[in-house]
C-alpha cells in the first residue's frame, strides 16, 4: 500500500504533468464555456423567438437555425474537431495546444447549449409573456425581463450540463493534441501502460465534474424563486 | 369620444383544415365608463376570445374594438403598446413573474412606462395598500397564497392607471371565501378608481356578487344581455333562472315559477286555491335593485294542465322542462 502510494508520488508524469494538465483542462473548459454561453444564449433565444408560438414566428428562419443546430449536434465531437482543424489553425495559428482546442469545443458547445436554452425558455408560461405584452413591453424587454429572467434556474442547469459536456469533450480533444487531462491519460496511461496515471486522471475528472455539478445546483437553487 | 368599451360587429373566425371555426359571431357590446359588466357562458362559448380581442392579443377577423374611443384592433405595434397601457388584465392563472417580488411585479408596468424610480416606489406602496397587502411587497409569488397572488395580480393590472380592467376568470382558481374577497376588492377598486371592468366568468355567483350588467354568450353570440335588475325581471329566461337559483329538490314532477315580489300576496292566495299544487322550494332575492321570487312547485300529474293554466292566470311565469309542456 505504502509502496503503491510512493510510486504514485515519484512518477514524474503525475507530479509534474498532472497539475499542468489539470490547469490546461480548466482553461480549455473555462474559455469554451464562456464563449459557448455568449454564442449559445442568443442562438437559443433566436430559435425560440422564431419558433411556433414564439415572439416573432418565422418559419423559414427557424427551420434554417434548427438545421444548423442539428448538424452541429449530430457530429461526434472527435469528428467535428478533426474537420475543424483548418479553421482552428486559421483562428489560433496552430492546431495543437489547449488554445487551439477552444475552437472546436466552442463550436461543439454552442448548438448544444442553444437547444438547452430553447427548452428552458419554452417552459415560461405563455400567460407571463402576455402579461408583459399587456404592460406595453417591447419584444426586447420581454426577451430579457421575462423569458430569460423567468427561466434563469433552467438556464443555469443547462449551462452546468454544457460545462460538464465540455469536460468530457476536452478529454477527447486530448486525443488529437489539445493537452489537458485527456492527453495525459491517453499518452501515459494508455500509450505507455502507466495505469496509475490513467486512474489519477479519471479521479481528477470525476472530482471536477462533481464540483461543477454541485456549484451549478447551488446557483440554480439560489436564483429559483418558484 | 366614447368612454368605456365599445365592441361593434366583432367577429373572429379561425380557419381550420376541417372548416372554419367561428369563435365570435357578430358581438355588439357597450360597457359604459365605471360599470362592471359580466360575460358568462359555457366553456367554448367564445368568452376568452372576446377578451383577447379587446386586448389585441388576438386580432378580430372583422368588427371594431374601442377602448375610451381609441381603436385597439387597428392599432400598429407602437400604438398598440400605448393603447394597451390603458388596459389592465387580470388572469385566471394570475401570471405573476416568479422571479420578481410582489412589489417588483406591481412595478413592472411602471418600469416599462419609464416611470421614475421614486414615483414607482410610491405607487407600488399605494397599490399594495389598495389591495390589502401592505408590507408584503418583498415576498415572492411562491410565498403568497392563491388569494394574495391574485391581489398582486390586480395591483399589477392597475399599476399604470388603466381605464379598463379586464378580468378573465379571476376567481376560478380560488376557494369560495377567497373568491368573495377578490370580488369585493374588484368592486372596491371600481368605486375608488372608477375603472371600467369586464369580467369573464362561467360562474353565475360572480355575476350576482359584483356585476352591474351581464351578457350571456352562447356559441359566439350574445343571446341575452342587460342590467342585472332588468335581466332577473325577465322571468323564465336562462339568465334570470341561473342568477336566482332554487334549492335542489329530488322530485321530478315539479315546475318552476317566477313572480314579481309586489304580487306575493296574490300569488300565494292563488296557489292555495289551485288543486294539486304544493310549494316544494322557493326563494326571494333582491338583485340589481329588483326583488324577484321564484318557486318550485309540485304539481299532481293528473291535474297538470289545469293547474298550469291556473298558475299562469294568477300572474306567475311558469317554466316547464322542455318537452313536458305537451304532456
Amino acid at each position: 500500500m505504502g509502496d503503491w502510494l510512493s510510486d504514485l508520488f515519484s512518477n514524474p508524469a503525475i507530479t509534474d504533468r498532472l497539475p499542468e494538465a489539470t490547469l490546461e483542462t480548466l482553461l480549455m473548459v473555462g474559455w469554451s464555456a464562456l464563449l459557448a454561453a455568449v454564442g449559445g444564449l442568443p442562438l437559443g433565444l433566436w430559435l425560440h423567438t422564431t419558433g411556433p408560438g414564439g415572439l416573432r414566428p418565422r418559419r423559414s428562419v427557424n427551420a434554417l437555425l434548427s438545421l444548423v443546430v442539428n448538424v452541429g449536434r449530430s457530429l461526434p465531437f472527435i469528428i467535428l474537431a478533426i474537420a475543424l482543424i483548418p479553421f482552428t489553425r486559421s483562428v489560433t495559428g496552430s492546431a495543437l495546444g489547449w488554445q487551439a482546442a477552444v475552437v472546436p469545443l466552442t463550436v461543439g458547445a454552442i448548438p448544444f447549449f442553444a437547444r438547452l436554452v430553447e427548452s428552458a425558455v419554452r417552459e415560461v408560461p405563455a400567460g407571463k409573456v402576455e402579461a408583459a405584452q399587456l404592460a406595453g413591453a417591447s419584444r426586447a424587454q420581454i426577451l430579457t425581463g421575462v423569458l430569460v429572467r423567468e427561466s434563469l434556474p433552467g438556464l443555469v442547469s443547462g449551462f452546468t450540463v454544457t460545462v460538464i459536456a465540455l469536460v468530457s469533450y476536452s478529454a477527447m480533444a486530448g486525443a488529437i493534441g489539445a493537452g489537458g487531462l485527456g492527453f495525459l491519460a491517453i499518452s501515459y496511461g494508455y500509450n505507455r501502460f502507466q495505469s496509475d496515471v490513467m486512474i489519477v486522471c479519471v479521479i481528477v475528472i470525476v472530482l471536477l465534474v462533481q464540483l461543477l455539478q454541485t456549484a451549478g445546483d447551488l446557483i440554480a437553487r439560489a436564483v429559483d424563486h418558484r | 369620444m366614447t368612454d368605456g368599451i365599445v365592441l361593434t360587429g366583432l367577429r373572429k373566425v379561425y380557419p381550420l383544415r376541417g372548416g372554419d371555426v367561428v369563435a365570435l359571431d357578430g358581438i355588439d357590446l357597450r360597457v359604459p365608463r365605471g360599470a362592471i359588466h359580466g360575460i358568462v357562458g359555457e366553456s367554448g362559448a367564445g368568452k376568452s376570445t372576446l377578451v383577447r380581442c379587446v386586448t389585441a392579443l388576438e386580432r378580430p377577423t372583422s368588427g371594431t374594438v374601442l377602448v375610451d374611443g381609441e381603436a385597439v384592433d387597428a392599432a400598429g405595434e407602437r400604438d398598440l403598446r400605448r393603447v394597451r397601457r390603458r388596459i389592465g388584465m387580470v388572469f385566471q392563472q394570475v401570471n405573476l413573474f416568479d422571479a420578481r417580488t410582489a412589489a417588483e411585479n406591481i412595478a413592472y408596468p411602471l418600469r416599462i412606462a419609464k416611470v421614475p424610480a421614486a414615483r414607482r416606489r410610491e405607487r407600488v406602496a399605494e397599490l399594495l395598500d389598495l389591495v390589502g397587502l401592505a408590507g408584503r411587497g418583498g415576498s415572492y409569488p411562491a410565498q403568497l397564497s392563491g388569494g394574495q397572488k391574485q391581489r398582486v395580480g390586480i395591483a399589477r393590472a392597475l399599476a399604470a392607471d388603466p381605464s379598463v380592467l379586464l378580468c378573465d376568470e379571476p376567481t376560478s382558481a380560488l376557494d369560495a371565501a377567497t373568491t368573495r374577497q377578490i370580488l369585493a376588492l374588484i368592486r372596491d377598486v371600481r368605486d375608488r378608481v372608477g375603472v371600467t371592468v369586464l369580467i369573464i366568468t362561467h360562474e353565475m355567483s360572480v355575476v350576482r356578487e359584483v356585476c352591474d350588467s351581464v351578457s350571456l354568450l352562447d356559441r359566439g353570440r350574445i343571446v341575452e344581455h342587460g342590467p342585472i335588475g332588468e335581466v332577473v325581471g325577465r322571468h323564465g329566461t336562462r339568465l334570470a333562472r341561473e342568477l336566482i337559483p332554487l334549492p335542489v329538490t329530488a322530485d321530478s314532477t315539479t315546475v318552476e315559477a317566477a313572480f314579481a315580489v309586489e304580487h306575493t300576496g296574490e300569488v300565494f292566495r292563488a296557489i292555495g286555491g289551485i288543486d294539486g299544487v304544493a310549494v316544494a322550494a322557493g326563494t326571494v332575492e333582491t338583485l340589481g335593485g329588483v326583488r324577484v321570487g321564484r318557486l318550485r312547485l309540485d304539481v299532481a300529474p293528473d291535474r297538470r294542465a289545469a293547474a298550469l293554466a291556473a298558475l299562469r292566470q294568477a300572474g306567475l311565469h311558469v317554466t316547464v322542462a322542455p318537452g313536458e309542456e305537451a304532456a
